[in-house]
């Protein structure tokens, strides 16, 4: 079994592969590695005369990442919960109960996942414009301009996807499982909160690895919706290392990283759990 | 998402049947208390989706009719009719290239990174050493922002700097201008966004597959079926509602694609696509909010004539079943 | 309920799953109490707030210098919120209708009498009577809108002209070139020379316009700058296509590629002395070490049309506007009227030695080199431009003109139907 030419010949191929797809990553991680005056000197395509970390620490302080990590991390993960909550009861309801509107409450959702940001961002903006908050939820007292909106509107928004995918995978669940539980007394909500969303474990940690990479990704809803340079989200704060008159792209590179780090430390960490979600089914039969 | 292939393990299958039609008669049985909550479960997020999503999607169809340029209340909007996209067929030079280039974006995206994504998967679907290993690096593109993604790719490829040409060794002597030709710079956005698409793809179909039932592929073997031959008549046809989810996904990446370009070259010379154009309008000074309504329009017309006819197939299926 | 037990999923998950919810919940109170607490400052009238676009660290110092200068003889507080600078002008017209800070950096020319008309900014008559001693009548106009009031002051100001390295040109025995022809000379000498004549950028979308103007103010005067701009003119007129058939000339003489390159870059090849000229704001000079800035010299557009010599300048003025409804107006008055000091404009000037102060009792001993020909080149002129996307509306800057000029560059010998283009534009986008 293990000196199948086969096998060896497949493991080249992936190898291979595997590097062409992080080569790019690569080649940005050399640059940041780099000092401006030696990439200038020498060119990118050289050996580097030294590495150093310079360039993260300075991109760490020029754009103030901490300050926007927290913005992000303030908006990313009520989102990430609230629209997993309600995306999760809608799936529960419209897959595990059949009444009238169901197909077209699921079409609803399922559409909605496809309407592009720019079909919905200027009605948006009017409306929360027009949207008074209390004080204490927002320092503008209005949606616009708050991270409570930004919140909401993720919610909003990523919910399609959401309620599409659990929706499909709690079709899945045994009817019996539920029915015992109502047998036992147990109603609705209990189901729900007992016995279906434990079994989406899966689905959920993978529906929040990828809603995660997205919502923390996004600066469409940010540009439009506030106004505050102070409560920008992470991905517009690297403008900030992006002079309008001076680019220095090892120094970009390095940010850019920095940047992307929470995204490839939650894929990293929650990496078991989703591929965990990916085998359950493979141990039928 | 990925897994939605793969049910948990019943704790006793009975017949599907009974158990659909024991469905229904709960449905009619739910106490009035049970029904209040189950409203209360599905109306507060649908509400929320409506209220942010819908409403101001529909507000955009109403502005596509008007002219305004989004300063003042609504008395100041003028109402103009299919005058917009009148012009913007006409008269509008960035339209059919972006009309033209989102096609294209679309077709390459549902082409090479979904056979790609297939093929890695089938691959990798087997008791293979370094198997997760190979998966995380595959995957990894995906969680990065397709603006950090163009970023990545301009170093790769500027001309005399970038990493191809001098792989090429074409850097000092004739540098081929890979996102400033605009006759193949399109081509070279789509590498770098179907370098990304293209994990993704894969770990969905990898979760479809792992929900095949081995036994039917031996079941298969044993009939002496090739490995082809197995393939595609035992693995793809189980594979077909991952194909949906893959066509939506794939669908709504290719008409959202906006990021990477606008990182690059903010979306001109070549790289001009419908979103890019809508933001064009409706973002930033310019603020045409009825043409680039009327723009976001078409856009969503294409996402919704390329996906609804699908999803009604599908799901009327699963109704019927 | 003890069958569950059996399932294959562990209570554990279900606590998990809470704890993250709560946890999430606890998160999402944060951003309200941090709320709570600068709510409590806004409101209180010692406190300006001031909207900054100068988002780069070197300028952003520059302009906190300033501020903190104000604060402490004014004893005001201003809080100062910064946005980086394209992002702030992306979203110009939603910040101005939604919470706008009460005084705020923006750029005189259309764009900002259009604010005006619409009631998005405030009235700065008012402080323009105690300021208006310090600039320049030219000045004034540039920041008055067509009701006769002023709704800007004017701050700082950087001239566009063609640059080069005094030293690269005195070893090879170049000389400022005075007209059209003397430049296609000059061009010619240096591509003999292995030298890129021009250094050209159009990456951005924006530089290109810089060659337009000085080519249409200088083919067809002042007079027709503002018109086209305004969309009196037909883009598909004899004059426009002149300009065009004069950039097409001179096309060969400009670095290829300029679609794929930024400005910097191209800066870059003058730096290295692999170009001769290069033509672009005096903020060129940031690209440059401090040491080497001394180098640097420009000229003038070179005349092409006698009639109009070299009386325009395009100079781009950035200033500060008042908003509609400032919470503290007593205190925004008082921030502009110092911003229109020569005091305040030497502060930030100190830290970026590019561009030059708008008052005219401003001292300019300090300058460096570039600074007083960029000074004098400004005195010296009849006419100032703002520049192409300044000057214009928006709608026709960022989409058709950009485009247009893109698609010049691409195939400069679609004149014709590329000007037809951007004719059928500007008249759906000026009759809207």
């Amino acid at each position: 079994m293990t000196f199948r030419p086969g096998r060896i010949l497949l493991h080249v191929f992936l190898v291979l592969t595997c590097l062409a797809t992080l080569a790019p990553l690569l080649w940005a991680l050399y640059a940041s590695l780099r000092t401006y005056d030696d990439t200038a000197r020498n060119g990118y395509f050289s050996i580097a005369e030294s590495l150093t970390f310079d360039n993260f620490s300075t991109a760490w302080t020029q754009a103030d990442l901490p300050h926007y990590y927290l913005n992000t991390l303030i908006v990313t993960l009520p989102a990430l919960v609230l629209v997993l909550l309600l995306s999760s009861m809608v799936a529960y309801g419209v897959s595990r109960f059949s009444f009238k509107f169901n197909l077209a409450l699921l079409m609803l959702f399922t559409a909605g996942n496809l309407l592009p940001q720019q079909v919905i961002v200027t009605p948006l903006y009017r409306l929360y414009l027009l949207t008074p908050v209390p004080g204490w939820l927002s320092d503008s007292e209005l949606l616009l301009d708050s991270q409570f909106g930004l919140v909401l509107i993720h919610v909003a928004f990523q919910s399609g996807f959401c309620v599409f995918v659990l929706s499909n995978y709690m079709k899945t669940i045994p009817h019996e499982l539920s029915e015992a539980a109502r047998v036992d007394g147990a109603g609705v909500f209990r189901q729900y909160w007992q016995v279906i969303l434990p079994l989406c474990r899966p689905a959920l940690a993978a529906l929040a690895t990828l809603e995660f990479t997205w919502i923390y990704n996004d600066f469409l809803w940010a540009l439009v919706l506030i106004q505050t340079g102070d409560k920008m989200p992470i991905t517009s704060a690297l403008q900030n290392l992006k002079g309008t008159f001076f680019v220095d792209n090892n120094l970009v590179a390095a940010g850019s990283l920095l940047v992307a780090l929470p995204t490839l430390v939650v894929f990293f960490v929650l990496q078991r759990q989703f591929i965990g979600g990916l085998t359950l089914g493979a141990t039928k039969g | 998402m990925t897994a939605l292939q793969s049910p948990p393990e019943p704790a006793g299958t009975t017949e599907p049947s009974s158990s659909s039609r024991r469905t229904k008669r709960r449905a009619t049985a739910l106490a009035p208390r049970d029904k209040l909550i189950l409203g209360l479960m599905l109306g507060i997020p649908a509400l929320v989706h409506i209220a942010l999503v819908w409403v101001p999607a529909f507000g955009s169809v109403v502005l596509s009719f008007s002219s305004w340029d989004g300063i003042g209340g609504f008395e100041d909007i003028e109402w103009v009719g299919f005058q917009n996209y009148v012009d913007i067929f006409t008269r509008y030079p960035r339209f059919w290239p972006a009309f033209q280039h989102n096609l294209i974006w679309l077709l390459f995206l549902l082409v090479i990174p979904t056979v790609a994504g297939l093929l890695l998967a089938v691959l990798l679907d087997r008791q293979l050493r370094f198997g997760r290993l190979y998966q995380s690096a595959l995957y990894l593109p995906m969680v990065l922002s397709l603006a950090l993604v163009g970023f990545i790719w301009q170093l790769i490829y500027q001309p005399e700097q970038g990493l191809l040409n001098n792989v090429l060794g074409t850097a000092s002597t004739d540098p081929v201008n890979w996102l400033g030709d605009p006759d193949i710079n399109l081509y070279a956005v789509l590498v770098a966004a179907g370098w990304r698409h293209t994990g993704y793809i894969m770990l969905l179909y990898l979760a479809g597959l792992k929900s095949v039932d081995p036994a039917l592929k031996e079941a298969a073997a044993l009939d002496g079926a090739n490995a082809w031959q197995t393939f595609f008549r035992v693995t793809f046809p189980v594979l077909k509602p991952v194909n949906v989810v893959v066509l939506v996904v794939t669908v709504i990446e290719g008409l959202r694609a906006f990021d990477i370009v606008y990182v690059i070259n903010k979306g001109r010379n070549g790289l001009e696509l419908l979103s890019v154009l809508v933001t064009d309008n409706i973002i930033g000074e310019s603020s045409r909010i009825g043409w680039g309504s009327a723009l976001a329009v078409i856009l969503l017309l294409i996402a919704l004539g390329v996906i609804i006819p699908r999803l009604f197939q599908v799901f009327r299926e699963e109704g019927r079943s | 309920m003890t069958s569950f037990s059996a399932s294959p999923h562990p209570l554990m998950g279900r606590r998990a799953l809470l704890k993250a919810i709560i946890a999430g919940a606890g998160i999402a109170a944060v951003p309200g109490l941090a709320a709570c607490g600068s709510d409590s400052g806004g409101t209180a009238t010692d406190t300006v707030s001031f909207g900054n676009n100068l988002s780069d660290q070197v300028p952003k110092d520059a302009i906190t210098a300033v501020i903190n200068a104000f604060q402490s003889e004014s004893g005001l507080k201003v809080a100062i919120n910064t946005k980086q600078h394209e992002q702030y002008q992306e979203q110009i017209n939603n910040y101005l209708q939604g919470k706008p800070d009460d005084v705020l950096a923006w750029f005189a020319g259309y764009r900002m009498r259009f604010f005006a008309e619409k009631g998005l900014t405030g009235d700065l008559s008012e402080v323009w009577s105690k300021v208006s001693g310090g600039y320049e009548p030219a000045l004034k106009e540039a920041s008055t809108a067509s009701d006769g009031k002023q709704y800007l002051i004017p701050f700082t100001q950087y001239p566009w002209g063609v640059f080069y390295r005094k030293s690269v040109w005195q070893q090879r025995g170049y000389a400022v070139p005075k007209t059209l022809d003397e430049l296609v000379g000059l061009s010619t000498k240096m591509q003999a020379d292995g030298l890129v004549p021009i250094a050209f950028a159009q990456k951005q979308g924006w530089p290109g316009m810089g060659t337009f103007d000085q080519l249409n103010f200088r083919i067809n005067g002042y007079q027709f700058h503002v018109d086209l701009m305004a969309g009196k003119e037909d883009w598909q007129s004899p004059k426009v296509k002149e300009v065009f058939d004069t950039w097409k000339r001179l096309l060969p003489f400009h670095q290829e590629n300029a679609l794929g390159r930024e400005w910097q870059e191209a800066a870059q090849s003058l730096q290295q002395g692999k170009a001769g000229m290069f033509l672009l704001g005096s903020f060129v000079a940031q690209q440059f070490k401090a040491d080497e800035r001394e180098d640097l010299d420009f000229f003038p557009y070179p005349e092409i049309n006698p009639e109009h010599g070299q009386d325009t300048v395009e100079a781009p003025i950035d200033g500060y506007m008042m908003s509609k409804k400032p919470a503290n107006a007593a205190g925004a008055a008082k921030l502009l009227e110092y911003l229109s000091t020569p005091a305040a404009q030497a502060t930030y000037l100190k830290s970026d030695p590019t561009a030059v102060a708008t008052s005219n009792k401003a001292d300019t001993s300090g300058y460096n080199s570039l600074q007083k020909k960029a000074a004098q080149v400004i005195k010296e002129a009849a006419h100032i431009t703002q520049f192409l996307d300044r000057d214009t509306d928006p709608r026709f800057a960022s989409d058709a003109a950009t485009n247009g000029l893109n698609a010049f560059i691409q195939n400069p010998d679609d004149i014709d139907s590329i000007l037809k283009g951007m004719a059928d534009q500007a008249k759906t986008i000026f009759t809207e």
